[in-house]
């Protein structure tokens, strides 16, 4: 079963206008800039990126490329906005947000965490005690007019939010090593949103630093078995600032 | 119309008073800011801190060299690991958070009320409806104690302390502890009340610059540095 793909431009081949497209990383890390940057290349239009804690911040000039060309239309994240104010009244991307031709969505991280957890595993919603209390008992939307209510319920008399499994139509992924079976490994914090996105998505596409053969990732050390994996390409290490703003 | 602003004491020693409250044994999260510096008061203490980013065991951070892009917290700065760090999944990160395994959170403000409501992730001067909100509201859920570590006004002077929040809230009643560069003060079903505070300071002074009426311990004494 070898998933090994030679490039980045054939495993993102099937990615058409209008894909929702998961990207894990926690700002700067564990973020997959190169399949990121295939998808500039390819120009698909239209597209949803749902994220988790600002990857896109992390690879500012993949957003900025991807906010220029017009293929933006959707970013679902818990940190989607530069830290600094005057950064982001300058930045293209939050430019598009202010005057409505990119919507932004937020949900607090761990509510995104579950929603693909949720995915992954075969669940449609769940109820969550996160945003009780707050305006995230709403779909909270830059476009206030998208904004509704949330169900609620009361259970042993606290209240809860009532979020649902998202399901992207591919998962891009950065993992330290893969075996040619799928098998995944991350390093250290670069793991994050990684595994649990890989789940969750109908196709799930790796970009890995490294590639093996099946059996030298002993079975006791994979992050992600190979069943939620699609396709491999190997890409070189990301050279990779390790900052915000 | 905006109360006179008192120069108080430095954000590292706020963060010193804030480790204060931090014992052995205890799993603790520090938000970005302020919070973060407590993280340079706790050495020799036996506390584990979490990082949302999926690592228990923080240590200090990294120089030069030493960073690596691929350990950071979950202020984006290059970490080092301990001998019994480990790192997990975000899923299992916030299982951790909200599922009541956090002793303490740590967070900044900009705004608080006399209820423990607080408002930190959206500012509406930025012109926009949406804001960061990261893991604050999954930690107001879950951590068993929820401090917050400001400044008492804005650099204007302005209250942060309110009567009510006029920002969008983070989360409500969840705060237990505020402290700032000029006092420390707990919040209790009956309201604020004030415990500490900055030394060469009156209660007068510390209400000037608060809001909501406070309620002086009768143990009010100097910041316990």
């Amino acid at each position: 079963m070898d998933k090994v793909l030679p490039s980045l431009e054939e495993a993102i081949a099937d990615v058409k206008d209008g894909a929702v497209i998961a990207i894990p990383g926690f700002f700067a890390c564990g973020v997959p800039r190169a399949l990121l940057q295939a998808l500039i290349r390819k120009g698909t239009k239209n597209l949803t990126l749902t994220c988790g804690c600002g990857p896109m911040l992390g690879a500012a000039q993949e957003l900025k490329a991807l906010t220029l060309a017009g293929q933006l239309k959707k970013v679902i994240d818990s940190y989607g906005l530069f830290r600094s104010a005057s950064k982001g009244m300058a930045d293209p991307f939050e430019q598009a947000i202010r005057a409505g031709k990119i919507e932004l969505e937020v949900y607090p991280m761990g509510t995104m965490a579950e929603k693909y957890r949720a995915a992954g595993a075969g669940i449609p919603a769940f109820y969550t005690p996160t945003g009780v209390g707050s305006v995230m008992e709403n779909i909270v939307n830059e476009i206030t007019a998208k904004r509704t209510p949330k169900e609620t319920k009361i259970i042993d008399g606290k209240k809860y939010v009532l979020e649902f499994a998202l399901k992207p139509d591919f998962a891009f992924i950065h993992a330290k090593k893969a075996d040619r079976e799928g098998n995944l490994r991350y390093a250290k914090t670069a793991r994050n949103f990684n595994h649990v996105i890989a789940t969750a998505a109908k196709v799930t596409i790796v970009e890995a630093e490294e590639i093996v053969e099946p059996g030298e990732i002993d079975g006791d050390d994979v992050h992600t078995p190979g069943v939620y994996v699609k396709r491999i390409v190997k890409v070189e290490r990301p050279k990779v600032a390790i900052t915000i703003d | 119309m905006s109360p006179q602003r008192i120069e108080g004491l430095p954000r590292e020693m706020i963060a010193l008073r804030v480790s204060r409250e931090i014992k052995d044994g205890m799993y603790v999260n520090l938000g970005i800011g302020i919070p973060t510096l407590t993280s340079n008061w706790i050495e020799g203490k036996d506390v584990c801190l979490q990082a949302e980013v999926g690592m228990l065991k923080t240590g200090a951070l990294a120089n030069g060299d030493e960073a690596d892009q691929d350990l950071i917290n979950a202020s984006c700065q290059a970490v080092t690991a301990l001998a019994g760090s480990s790192y997990f999944d975000i899923a299992e990160s916030f299982a951790m958070i909200r599922g009541g395994h956090i002793d303490i959170a740590v967070m900044g403000a900009l705004q608080i009320n006399a209820r423990g409501d607080y408002a930190g992730w959206s500012n509406p001067t930025r012109g926009l409806f949406v804001g960061n909100v990261g893991g604050s509201m999954d930690l107001c859920a879950g951590a068993k104690k929820l401090i917050i570590a400001m400044e008492h006004t804005t650099k204007d002077g302005e209250y942060k302390i309110v009567n009510e929040l006029s920002y969008p809230a983070t989360a409500e009643g969840k705060v237990s502890l505020l402290i700032t560069d000029l006092a420390v003060i707990e919040i209790t079903p009956k309201g604020m009340v004030l415990k500490e505070m900055m030394a060469g300071l009156t209660a007068k002074d510390i209400q000037s610059v608060t809001e909501p009426k406070l309620i002086i311990s009768p143990n009010l004494k100097e910041i316990e540095l």
